[in-house]
């Protein structure tokens, strides 16, 4: 026989690289990249920045930057320093956006995992569940909660994540359902593998890229919910974080613009760049796209 | 058929791009071929040889910019195609070149009814009013013998069966009696007896047309059935072309000769007796009803017998086959004997347990004795999952030790000839035939006492198919593997099982030894089934001189 079907192909380089090479032709992904590490480094160094406590005062109140070197992105009406607020602030953000972010979807893999997986039933009450959530506006639901369970930085979080689970429920629902029935689930299962295992350890990481890169909208919009509430003045008083420095600053909105504005930035590029972030994992984690 | 007079569509040293990457720069090298007036030109090879492309290029359908055409002509009644302009183009394209397609539930579009779609072509080339356009259409319909012409004009895609839908597209391809139709596997999509009847009719209107016919195929078996003249493609390079008779009984080029060597033989092999060996699979009254789930407002719709009353005895070291059409309920049985369904009545005996009367844990634990080889090779492995992993997973989850049983998973890559640097490779990195081996070695690890094969070479290439094939009737006589065949594939089952049995329907028309079968089949559907096998009157040519 001519046609030799055992000889293998050349081996790949590891699946990091081939990703890695899709994500850096996207520019702009390059670009959220690079703001994600900013905010990082942001919150990393807040402790060398300023090693004291950011809702201190640290001079004359609403000092504009560039003004003092001792505060040089300027002063709120307390006098406390916009510098430090915006650097602890990161912390906060960072913190709210990854723990909220990991809460709902741990939920709504859960969730979406066992309606998808088994269907019937199962399927239908979690799903009426699913839409029970989905018919409030989820800026209501966690006032309420936050009005219940109080304006601690701990419950936020956890009130940010219960709000936001149905999406990835309802994704990972239409990925189980398509991925159960693949021939692949049929053979595992034939070999005697659990639905346990079946679930996590043979459909789940088939599931999770376009989780992933959902993940980051809605990192940031947890980012922004934290922000909305502190703007409410309903966020924890006890941390600097940026939605709460807009919140206070709107009241010096016309004599000290910086005051909300500077926080406003910082808001506005680090949602941009999960946004860049989730749009470079996409084409990164699209089989499609090739090297 | 006048051979000095010009060809309809002359092809000279053809050339077609691919992207940078690729495997090859050409997809298609150099390929000159001729169709005259009245004759069909077949253009045989394997899934990427070229074959798709090389219409594409005629009709201009490539997927350009990434794929182009890089040099060559293509002259069509004397007019060079290539030189033509998109809107010149339009103009050829169904009026006097047309194209039929493989899939013709994808190629009609599903919201038009079939009159629709005829007269749209008709609309854009003949400019005829309305009522005459669709007493055109009528005749047409007539013409490709689907009955009652009149109500399929206003029937939807869905509304009609596989068969008609292609009978539809060819309706539509000759309607404007091109000089050229292209058929892009026209057949591949349809069962044995619908392609026979296919075959026919393409080759009936073509004489009656007089239109040269560039027919492309994987299939020796259709070849034989329809060619005036064949090429034979192997990665975009013609290795061999000549009359149909010459080629097909005297190949000359090495690559010929493998293929129509894959071709497996129609001639069972004789029966073994086997009645005294134990029984290991047994089946009895096996029944399955897939209840169509209906809307809460539209109510329920009526339900499928899938399978009914179905009974079966597999003994050791056995093959049984199990025949049949789409629809037959084939599959549905290789589901139901593995659990992967549950079946509504019946019982499955392996080695004398029910498998069916099993609680899950104790299914679990049985499922061991089943194994299952499934038909799509690349559906059936976990994409995320290494393949020494795939293999040992089923020995580590029935409490064997995972070092242990990934040195196993190794030995046998060996043992299903792959070689054991595979092992840390992902699905992805192998070929078609490779993965199906892998499936093979997955089963083998838990040394089951049935193996259950669902078309387990259907979506392979002829001549991986048969090297597949060869591995399993060595590994059947070398681990006395007891197989239940699963296959629509006449010729595949002839090679492989001891004995068959033929559903239609959900139903058995016919069991009995394979041999005895073939020669002399008692049902009708059987008789029928056999006599469809395309080609089935040629004898590949090195099994004559094997008699001689």
């Amino acid at each position: 026989m001519t046609v030799l079907d055992t000889d293998l192909r050349p081996a790949e380089p590891p699946r990091y690289v081939v990703f890695w090479r899709r994500y850096r032709r996207n520019r702009a992904a390059l670009l959220g990249l690079f703001l994600f590490a900013i905010v990082v480094l942001m919150a990393l160094t807040a402790g060398l920045v300023d090693p004291g406590d950011p809702l201190r005062r640290a001079g004359q109140p609403l000092v504009p930057p560039f003004v003092d070197a001792s505060t040089p992105l300027g002063t709120d009406q307390l006098g406390r320093s916009i510098l430090s607020q915006l650097f602890y602030g990161a912390r906060i953000s960072l913190l709210v956006g990854v723990l909220a972010t990991l809460v709902s979807i741990i939920i709504g893999i859960v969730i979406g995992a066992l309606a998808g997986y088994f269907g019937g039933w199962v399927d239908d009450l979690l799903m009426r569940v699913t839409e029970a959530f989905q018919t409030i506006p989820n800026f209501v639901l966690l006032l309420t909660l936050v009005a219940i369970l109080g304006s601690k930085i701990e419950w936020i979080t956890v009130a940010i994540g219960v709000v936001s689970w149905t999406a990835p429920a309802r994704m990972v629902r239409a990925e189980f359902m398509s991925l159960r029935n693949r021939e692949f689930v049929d053979a595992a299962r034939n070999l005697g593998v659990s639905n346990t295992s079946l679930i996590f350890r043979e459909i789940l990481p088939n599931a999770l890229p376009p989780i992933i890169v959902y993940a980051s909208v809605i990192m940031a919009l947890s980012i922004l919910l934290e922000s909305a509430l502190a703007f409410l003045g309903l966020g924890d008083p006890n941390y600097a974080s940026w939605g709460n420095m807009i919140g206070q600053g709107r009241a010096v909105l016309r004599t000290a613009w910086y005051c909300s504005a500077i926080p406003g930035i910082a808001i506005v590029l680090t949602v941009l760049s999960f946004s860049l972030l989730g749009e470079g994992l996409n084409d990164a984690m699209n089989p499609r796209q090739k090297q | 058929m006048t051979v000095e007079a010009k060809p309809i569509l002359e092809v000279r040293d053809l050339r077609i791009a691919l992207p940078k990457g690729s495997d090859r720069p050409f997809a298609l090298q150099g390929l000159n071929l001729n169709v005259h007036a009245g004759e069909i030109v077949c253009m045989v090879g394997e899934s990427g040889s070229g074959k798709s492309l090389s219409a594409g290029a005629i009709m201009r359908l490539l997927p350009e910019p990434h794929v182009t055409v890089a040099g060559g002509e293509i002259t069509f009644e004397g007019e060079d195609l290539l030189a033509k302009s998109e809107a010149e183009m339009r103009k050829l394209r169904g009026n006097r070149i047309s194209m039929i397609f493989q899939e013709p539930m994808t190629a009609l579009n599903p919201q038009k009814t079939v009159g629709w779609q005829i007269d749209e072509v008709l609309k854009l080339h003949m400019g005829a009013k309305r009522k005459e356009r669709q007493a055109h259409a009528i005749e047409m319909l007539k013409r490709v013998h689907i009955p009652d012409p009149e109500s399929a004009y206003n029937a939807y895609p869905h509304q009609i069966s596989g068969g008609q839908r292609q009978r539809v597209m060819i309706a539509m391809a000759l309607a404007l009696s091109p000089k050229l139709v292209i058929a892009d596997e026209p057949t591949t999509a349809l069962d044995v007896t619908t392609q026979l009847q296919i075959l026919k009719l393409i080759r009936d209107l073509q004489k009656e047309e007089g239109a040269g016919v560039l027919f492309i195929t994987h299939d020796f078996g259709v070849v034989a059935e329809i060619a005036d003249h064949v090429i034979v493609l192997r990665q975009g390079e013609v290795v061999e072309q000549g009359p149909a008779g010459q080629v097909l009984n005297d190949p000359q080029h090495p690559y010929t000769q493998a293929l129509i060597a894959s071709v497996p033989d129609l001639l069972p092999p004789p029966h073994k007796p086997v009645t005294t060996r134990p029984t290991v699979l047994k089946g009895t009254g096996l029944r399955k009803t897939f209840a169509a789930r209906g809307g809460l407002l539209t109510g329920k719709r009526k339900a499928v017998v899938a399978v009914k009353d179905l009974s079966f005895e597999l003994h050791q070291g056995e093959t049984l086959g199990v025949v049949g059409e789409s629809g037959s309920g084939k599959t549905t049985v290789s589901r139901l004997v593995t659990r992967l369904l549950d079946a509504d009545a019946g019982a499955v005996e392996v080695d004398g347990t029910d498998l069916l009367a099993c609680s899950p844990a104790e299914l679990r634990g049985m499922r061991k004795h089943i194994q299952m080889v499934f038909q799509d090779p690349m559906a059936s492995l976990n994409p995320r999952k290494r393949v020494v992993d795939i293999i040992a997973q089923g020995p580590i989850v029935h409490g064997e030790d995972p070092e242990k049983a990934r040195a196993r998973a190794r030995e046998l890559l060996e043992l299903v000839e792959l070689s054991p640097a595979a092992a840390n490779r992902f699905p992805h990195e192998f070929s078609g035939g490779q993965r199906q081996r892998i499936g093979i070695a997955r089963a083998l690890a838990m040394e089951p006492k049935v193996i259950v094969a669902d078309e387990p070479v259907s979506a392979l290439d002829v001549s991986v198919q048969a090297q597949v094939l060869k591995l399993l009737a060595e590994l059947r006589h070398r681990m006395n593997l007891s197989l239940l065949f699963v296959t629509h594939d006449l010729r595949v089952a002839a090679q492989l099982c001891d004995r068959i049995i033929v559903m239609q329907k959900g139903e058995v028309v016919e069991a009995g030894f394979t041999a005895e079968v073939f020669a002399d089949p008692q049902h009708p559907y059987t008789r029928n089934l056999l006599a469809s096998i395309p080609g089935r009157t040629w004898t590949p040519p090195y099994r004559k001189t094997d008699a001689a």
